[in-house]
């Protein structure tokens, strides 16, 4: 008698847990993708870390804090890695609606992803969706501040020659008439030497200055 | 101490304001080099003449190149690099001093010079928007952004890729068709002005400023491209892409459009018939050895093409390699997926095998999974060839963001594109502004600097029609066809009308009184029979091309399906294609007709004219 009740039960739960059934989810692990050579095989320890940790998702939900490991049905595990799972209610004829299942697992993802060295990509639970990280918006885009930089040193760069430009009209402007009334003043090249003007020296002609000592007497003959 | 004062008799019946103004010259030869290499080695040479070296046949095209470079590219850089120098004239004078009727030709020169500012500067503003968000991590073409509920990404993101949705949506914003030209974008919008900006920096001071820019944007795109070739020939994979790049199709020979396509490619890149060259040479010591420069220049130009060639050929082969890989690894997990397989069992070699054993031991499963199986194909990867700002804002960005430290290689590849255009750009204002500050008219008028000014906001206000969202699609029209026609017209001209206008032995004596070498036999044979034969037939086969294709077609982007579909023009964009190539054309017989009657109303006039 027990032994049939036990058959039953067995044969119930086995219905439970289903390819396709209702409120069943496919698992699928890239063990080998992800980790390559540090890989771990596949067993039924592993298994039960598994259990425990959607046993562990499941109990964050309102309700169903009384969900234990054994709740947890695994079935058809292929070589891939892939299983599928479904978690029953604690009379265990019945279930858990996928809604609620869904929503533990997306809460719990990243525990979840970290207890196996996996993440959302070779951790895959089919119809459950991931949650993507939203992108990190800086408040300024950085664009701008970089081209609000070099449109700056651009604009100052072109003030600047622009303006030495203008300084150097003004003063070819005032060049030429400056020196218009000068040629009018001397027309012959003019030396000046501390502040003398060399001109009369030589209109001199033919005199020599005494108070020049000639290089010749100056130095005794060889 | 002594203070020489010397002042210098100047004509004294003349007073200062008559005083002859020296043209403002180069300071060394090598401003003059570098000013030629940094116009004529531009934007092309990086982004057509890879994509024309791979449809011709790889290796093969370098021959039709070769000889188009000998027969063609050098003569007729070498004539206006003469006349220009001859006449020490922006392109209205010079053509003016050859032939009073010609000056048109200087005009049609200016026109389209003003009409290539006017978009290609647009480049230049798109390179300084992709240089800005080279600076994040991750680069923002790398990765799709998330949808609403942040359950997936955008969904014009992927059904395209991530660079080319950054591209067309994030850049230019582009609407579906050219009909629909939306609002003036802001962002690409202040790109634009700085770009005119730094331009304007650039100009300000003419050949002062402009000669000490071009030692920067001749020479630092070679050090980029060197860099760039070390990362390039070290990436996974680029050996594919170098060989079937180098791989001689020699079939490709017999192929007239190889030859036609190395002929333009030649002619354009140069960029000879927009007056720039002509601008440039103007401000030459009359007694340069312009021949050298000129096979210098056209030999510089040519293996910066190969050199830009091998390095995109790397850049493919590796973009190609990873994207088979991923091809690969896709199907692979499809087949580990369906059919519960081992993980890391199915690798790349025994693919085909473990496929044609999942075909005969699980028929039907296979059967419904075998659609899904794409055929993954390195050729086909390789094969997908893009030219212009495709192959430079798409294929190159997805090709860095795969590369380590990319934000890296993403600075220094849009840093190299905008040198390589604003080189460019220096050549096309000074094209414009050399015969303007050369009119005395204007030139009393106005300072230097008030000239460069106003054009460069006159450009800058025409250039945000290219920032719309149609924007795109005008800068195609432009691009196609405000230069084509007209430029092969323009040059055809001033060969004739150098060679039997103006007589080619009045030139040579020219030439041999200036420069102090005589003219070879090469020379004159070139201008006087190939080049002009060549640039006729050229110019027949554009027309007849454009007459038999009818309607004129261009891409336009789908955002549903996320991807390029093909539309036809409507009305108003062939007549403004239609106005552009008439507008530059017609200047040259116009101007000729103008002259003509100006002349003979003269001659009927009794006062004599000087």
């Amino acid at each position: 008698m027990l032994w049939l009740l036990f058959f039953l039960v067995t044969a119930i739960r086995a219905d439970l847990c289903q390819p396709d059934a209702e409120n069943a989810f496919k698992v699928r692990l890239s063990i080998r993708t992800a980790l390559g050579d540090k890989a771990y095989a596949w067993d039924t320890n592993e298994e039960y870390l598994f259990k425990a940790m959607v046993a562990f998702s499941m109990r964050k939900v309102p309700n169903r804090e009384t969900t234990e490991i054994s709740h947890v049905l695994l079935c058809n595990v292929t070589q891939r890695v892939s299983f599928w799972f479904v978690v029953t209610d604690p009379s265990r004829n019945h279930t858990l609606p996928a809604v609620e299942v869904q929503s533990a697992i997306r809460m719990n993802r990243n525990r979840i992803n970290n207890a196996f060295f996996l993440n959302d990509q070779t951790l895959e639970f089919l119809r459950i969706p991931s949650t993507l990280a939203p992108p990190t918006d800086p408040s300024v885009p950085i664009w701008i501040i970089i081209f609000g930089v070099i449109f700056c040193i651009v604009l100052v760069a072109t003030m600047l020659l622009i303006l030495s430009g203008i300084q150097q009209h003004r003063r070819k402007n005032k060049g030429p008439s400056e020196m218009e009334d000068i040629e009018d003043k001397c027309e012959n090249v003019i030396t000046i030497e501390n502040g003398i003007p060399c001109d009369p020296l030589d209109m001199k002609g033919g005199h020599i200055n005494d108070a020049f000592v000639t290089e010749d007497e100056r130095l005794t003959p060889l | 101490m002594r203070l020489e004062i010397k002042k210098r008799a100047r004509g004294r019946g003349v007073g200062p304001g008559a005083m002859e103004k020296t043209r403002p010259l180069w300071a060394t030869p090598l401003q003059f080099v570098f000013a030629c290499i940094s116009y004529a080695v531009g934007l092309g040479n990086v982004w057509r003449f890879p994509y024309l070296c791979q449809m011709h046949g790889g290796g093969s095209f370098l021959v039709p190149y070769v000889v188009m470079l000998v027969v063609e590219g050098m003569p007729l850089l070498y004539l206006e690099l003469a006349v220009g120098q001859r006449t020490r004239q922006g392109s209205i004078g010079a053509w003016r001093a050859v032939s009073p009727y010609l000056s048109g030709v200087g005009v049609a020169s200016v026109v389209v010079s003003f009409f290539l500012c006017t978009y290609y500067n647009v480049i230049n503003a798109w390179a300084f928007w992709y240089l800005f968000h080279s600076f994040q991590d991750p680069l923002p073409w790398s990765v799709c952004p998330l949808n609403g509920n942040r359950t997936g990404y955008i969904e014009e993101c992927e059904k395209a890729s991530s660079t080319q949705y950054f591209w067309y949506r994030k850049t230019l914003n582009i609407s579906p068709s050219i009909q629909e030209s939306g609002a003036v974008q802001w962002e690409p919008a202040l790109c634009l002005v700085l770009a005119w900006l730094v331009v304007y920096l650039c100009i300000l001071r003419g050949t002062e400023s402009t000669g000490k820019v071009v030692y920067f944007t001749a020479l630092l795109p070679y050090c980029v491209l060197i860099i760039y070739l070390v990362r390039g020939l070290t990436l996974h994979g680029a050996t594919n892409g170098l060989v079937y790049m180098f791989t001689p199709k020699m079939e490709q020979l017999a192929n007239p459009k190889a030859w036609i396509n190395a002929a333009t490619q030649i002619f354009f890149s140069l960029g000879l018939g927009f007056g720039s060259l002509i601008a440039f040479a103007s401000y030459n010591e009359p007694s340069n050895n312009c021949q050298k420069h000129a096979i210098i220049v056209s030999i510089i130009n040519s293996s910066t093409s190969i050199f830009a060639s091998i390095v995109t050929f790397s850049i493919y082969g590796f973009k190609a390699t990873f994207n088979y890989e991923s091809c690969l690894n896709k199907v692979i997990l499809l087949l580990t997926n369906s059919f519960d397989l081992e993980d890391g069992f199915l690798t790349a070699n025994n693919l085909e095998q473990v496929k044609d054993y999942l075909a005969s031991a699980y028929p039907s499963k296979y059967s419904e999974v075998f659609p899904q199986i794409k055929n993954c194909s390195l050729e086909s990867e390789l094969e997908t060839a893009v030219q212009g700002t495709g192959l430079a804002f798409i294929v190159y960005t997805e090709a860095i963001k795969n590369m380590k430290v990319s934000q890296l290689w993403s600075v220094l590849y849009f840093f190299m594109l905008l040198l390589l255009g604003i080189g460019s750009m220096l050549g096309n204002t000074a094209a414009i502004l050399t015969p303007l500050t050369d009119s005395k008219v204007i030139s009393s008028y106005l300072p230097k600097e008030a000239i460069s000014g106003l054009v460069c906001l006159a450009n800058c206000a025409i250039g945000m029609l290219f920032t719309m969202e149609a924007g795109s699609y005008w800068f195609d029209i432009f691009n196609d066809y405000a230069a084509t026609l007209s430029l092969l017209l323009i040059v055809l001209v001033e060969t004739v009308a150098v060679c039997y206008l103006y007589g080619l032995s009045r030139f040579e004596s020219d030439l041999k009184a200036m420069t102090g070498h005589a003219l070879n036999w090469y020379w004159k044979a070139m201008w006087g029979g190939v080049s002009p034969l060549l640039i006729i037939s050229l110019f027949i086969f554009y027309l007849s091309d454009y007459i038999i294709t009818g309607t004129l077609q261009y891409q336009a982007w789908d955002a549903a399906q996320g991807q390029l579909v093909t539309k036809d023009y409507p009305p108003h964009a062939l007549a403004v294609i239609g106005l552009l190539v008439a507008s530059s054309t017609m200047c040259i017989p116009l101007v000729a007709l103008g002259t003509l009657i100006t002349r003979r109303l003269r001659r009927g006039d009794p006062a004599p004219v000087a």
